[in-house]
Parts: structure tokens; sequence; C-alpha cells
């Protein structure tokens, strides 16, 4: 029987060095949801997407997908994971020297031995379901930021994957490619019946499509909540998050010696 | 901290540092080998690298060939006839372009012209999270990106050195002959005596076939390793061309000496 979260990560901790990124995250991904992970640059959401992948191993805890243990898999147990997998990567990562309909085609015909008429036919749809039908034959130089990113959706979802991740899926977007990102994860993840976890630090966005949302500061989960839950919440951190204000548990300022020690350093 | 501790401290990290260095791109090596059935079950893979490392690089080796042979046939002229030997000039050429500048400058033009285009794409493809990408999608980088460069570099060596050896000849026929005017005959018929195939062309290729190896992996293990910064490709291009072209001119040194031992 399908387990009932798709990925589970349990007393995570991870780091570079004595620098710790995350200690001690707990966090679930139920099947078919679509949750949020959110928080300040440099807090380690990028690399909790790459902890699920098995791109990189956790100093202590477990991150579970589908039930398996992913740094305890080796190469090809890993691997099988990913074939469940899809991800977009923040600036679309497209192969430059593939054509849009290569790029999407790429995963199809590494991994399956489909005839070329019926990649044709899948591509196709994958593009069409991202509104890119039309720009099959482009190179990824000739798309537009917003293009690159809708064309790299259509390559995660090329395969059907149970599990689609977003790494800051509407990074200098204009407003139209966001609202068009915006409902494509939502709609895609409903019409696969995948499970989306996204990281982003857009809160209108995530706030609109997501069923569930972490906030991770400090290297910790911060808050975690619907929504609706999180909008009303008065916790300082995710008050000054929601509402954008420049000081508050995020200090305005780097930590640093005294003002006045660093002027006078120099006289 | 004592200056002279710092010192020793600085060479220790540089030690540590290119061993280091050396076991990775080793280790990169070996899963290249690892890897090589699944660049040659995708040849396709394979022949678009030999077209753009291999048939791209023939310009510069052609016209560099042509001009080192032209040149080779003045310099040689001008020694021989102080000895009365200037029909020896086909030898000469000959001889200089097959063991050891056809493979040695065709090595230091590859590692320019191909080994940096190399670097630079492998170094921007990870730059631009493409690798990531790929392994993200259960496909190995290794396998279809590094390991038909790998083969590409390699095959095209050896028929870039020979190549230049050819033309390089014809440079240096071109000068003694028609311009000299060194006999037609003697040109030929002292080459064909003088040059021996085992030796002489085969040893030529050996060389180019490690220097291809050696080349093709400095480069393809610089943009693997490269910091996915502009800043960071920049340098590892550099370093492309000065480790191959060392390397190269090492390795030269040690074939030739085993070479000649036999």
């Amino acid at each position: 029987m399908a387990q009932k979260n798709i990925v589970e990560i349990k007393n995570l901790s991870f780091g570079y060095g004595n620098f710790m990124l995350h200690k001690d995250i707990s966090m679930v991904f139920p099947r078919g949801k679509v949750t949020a992970i959110m928080g300040g640059s440099g807090c380690g959401k990028t690399t909790i997407l790459r902890l699920i992948g098995g791109q990189i191993k956790p100093k202590a805890g477990q991150v579970t997908v589908d039930g398996k243990i992913v740094h305890k898999q080796d190469r090809q147990g890993i691997y099988e994971l990913r074939r469940k997998m899809g991800m977009l990567f923040q600036h679309g990562a497209l192969f430059t020297d593939l054509s849009v309909f290569d790029n999407v085609a790429f995963p199809m015909r590494e991994h399956t031995k489909l005839p070329e008429s019926m990649i044709r036919d899948l591509v196709l749809m994958k593009l069409n379901a991202v509104g890119l039908r039309g720009a099959h034959k482009l190179m990824p130089t000739e798309l537009s930021g917003g293009m690159a990113r809708r064309v790299a959706l259509a390559r995660a979802i090329a395969l059907d994957p149970d599990i689609i991740m977003y790494d800051e899926p509407f990074a200098g977007l204009d407003p139209i490619s966001m609202a068009v990102i915006c409902d494509l994860i939502r709609t895609l993840n409903d019409a696969l019946g995948a499970t989306s976890i996204i990281v982003t630090h857009d809160v209108e966005e995530a706030f609109s499509f997501a069923d569930y949302i972490y906030f991770v500061a400090d290297g910790s989960v911060a808050a975690e909540g619907t929504p609706k839950e999180l909008s009303k919440s008065k916790l300082p951190f995710v008050h000054q998050f929601v509402h954008g204000e420049k000081d508050g548990p995020v200090p305005f300022h780097h930590n640093a010696p005294s003002y006045k020690k660093d002027i006078y350093e120099w006289v | 901290m004592n200056p002279i501790f710092k010192i020793l401290s600085n060479i220790g990290n540089q030690v540590t540092s290119r061993i280091w260095r050396l076991g990775s791109a080793t280790r990169l090596f070996c899963l290249t080998l690892i890897y090589s059935s699944e660049s040659f079950r995708r040849i396709h893979l394979t022949i678009r690298e030999i077209y753009f490392t291999g048939v791209m690089s023939l310009i510069i080796i052609v016209v560099s060939a042509f001009f080192v042979g032209m040149v080779l046939g003045l310099q040689g002229y001008y020694t021989l006839q102080k000895y009365g030997s200037s029909e020896s000039i086909g030898v000469l050429v000959a001889l200089a372009l097959l063991r050891e500048l056809g493979p040695v400058v065709t090595a230091l033009l590859f590692a320019g012209r191909a080994g940096t285009a190399i670097t630079a794409e492998i170094g921007l493809m990870k730059a631009t999270e493409q690798l990531s990408a790929m392994e993200m999608m259960a496909i190995s980088p290794i396998a279809r990106i590094i390991s038909p460069r790998f083969w590409a570099g390699v095959i095209s060596m050896p028929i870039l050195a020979s190549i230049f050896s050819m033309v390089g000849v014809m440079g240096g026929y071109l000068v003694a002959v028609p311009i000299i005017g060194v006999d037609h005959g003697a040109f030929w018929s002292q080459m064909n005596v003088n040059v021996d195939f085992r030796i002489d062309v085969i040893n030529g290729l050996i060389k180019s076939f490690v220097f291809g190896v050696a080349c093709t992996i400095i480069a393809l293990y610089e943009g693997y390793d490269a910091p996915p910064t502009a800043e960071g490709v920049s340098r590892a291009t550099t370093r492309t061309v000065v480790t191959s072209s060392l390397t190269v001119l090492g390795l030269d040194f040690i074939l030739t000496s085993f070479m000649m031992s036999n």
C-alpha cells in the first residue's frame, strides 16, 4: 500500500564543515498536495531539494522517498528514485545545444524505448500543457525567461513523475509569466496526481496555491501550517517575512562588531 | 604565526591540493572508461563530438603544419647544404614531423583549440545547472557528456597528428623542391629509404594517442571541476592550456626515452 507521505524528512541535519545549515529539521510531504518551503535567501531551501534528490547526503537524520531512505541507496537505487521525480531548476537548466522539442524529448529518449512517432506526440502534448507547442522548434537562447521556465516544466513532467520539485520557480519573472507558472503548478499537480514541493520566497504566490507551507529560518523549521493559518500567525519571524518588514527577528545588518570600532580601526 | 611555519604550511597545502586534484582526475578518468560502453552504444554522440573537436580543428592544424613544414624545409636546407647533403632534406622534414613535431605541436594546438572549448562548455553546463538537471533525470553526465567527448578527443588526436605530418611534409617539399631546387627524386627516395614505418610512424601515432588521452581528460576534468562562476570557468580554461601543454611536453620526453631505448 502506498505511503500517505511520499517524502518524509526526519530529524535532518546538514552542513558544510563545522557550519550547520540545517539542525534537526522534520517535514512531511503528503501525496497529491502542493507543499511550499519558504524562507530567506541562503537559509538552505534549495539544499532540502538536493537532499530529497540524493545529490548530497545528510550529516544526521534521514530523507525517505516512497518509503526508501535516499542516502542509503546505491547509485542505481538513487537513479530509480529519481525516475519518480521531476525537477524544475531556478533558471530552467535547459540543454543549450538542443531545441525545445529535443529538451522535452530528452528524458523519454534516455529512459524509454518508445518509437519516435510516439515521443513526438508526447512531447507536443507536454508542450501544449505549458502553452508552448508552437515554440517546439526554437532553441533555448531564443526563449524569454518565462518561456524557458515553462519548457523546463514540460521537461520535468515528461515522464509523468510522482514528485515535482520546483526551485524558485518565480525568480526573475514578470507578473504575467509568474501567474502562468503559478497556475501551471496547481493544474499540473492535480491533473497528474503528483506531489509538488516548491521552494520559494514569493509570499503572495505561495499563499495562493500551496496546501501547506514550511518556513525555514536559522537552520530549523520556524513555522508551519496552511496559508490561512500562517497569514494569521503572530510569530515574529512569520509576520516579518509575510509583510516584508526590513528589520525584526531577521536583522537588517549582518553580524558585525560595533560601527564605532570599525570606523576607528583605520584611523 | 611563525613565518617559516606559514611558508611550510602553504607548501603543504599546495602539495596536498595538487595530489587531491590528481586523484580526483584519475577517478574521473576511471569512471569515463567504465562508462565508455554507453558512449559507444550511442555512437552518434561520439561522432558529433569528433566533428566538433576533430573536424573543426582541421583548419588550424593544416595551416600550422604547412608553415611548420616550410620552416623545417628552409632551416634544414641551410644546415644540410653545409655538409653537402641537401638531398637528405626530405628525411629531416619527415622524421622531425613524424617523431616529434607532428604529435607534439598537434597536441599543443588541440589543447588550445579543442581543449579550451571542452572545458568552457562543460564548465558552463555546470554553472547553468545542466549537469545537475541531467543527474536529477537519473542520467549520468559522465556517460552522456564526458565519455563521448573523451573518446572523440582520443580518436581525433592521432588522425590530426597524421594529417599534420602529411601536410608538413608537403610544406617542406614545396620549399625544398620547387623553390630551392633540391632534386624531386632525391627528396622522396631518401625519405622512402630512411623512414621506418614501425619505428617512426607507429611511435608517432602512439605518442599522439597518449597525448590525446592526456589532453582530453585534462580538459574534461578542468571543466567538470570548475567552480560554477564566470571566474571559475575562465580560470579552468586557462589551467587546461597550461596543464595540457606541460603534460604533453613532459610525456613527450618520457615516451621518447622509452622509444629510443628500444
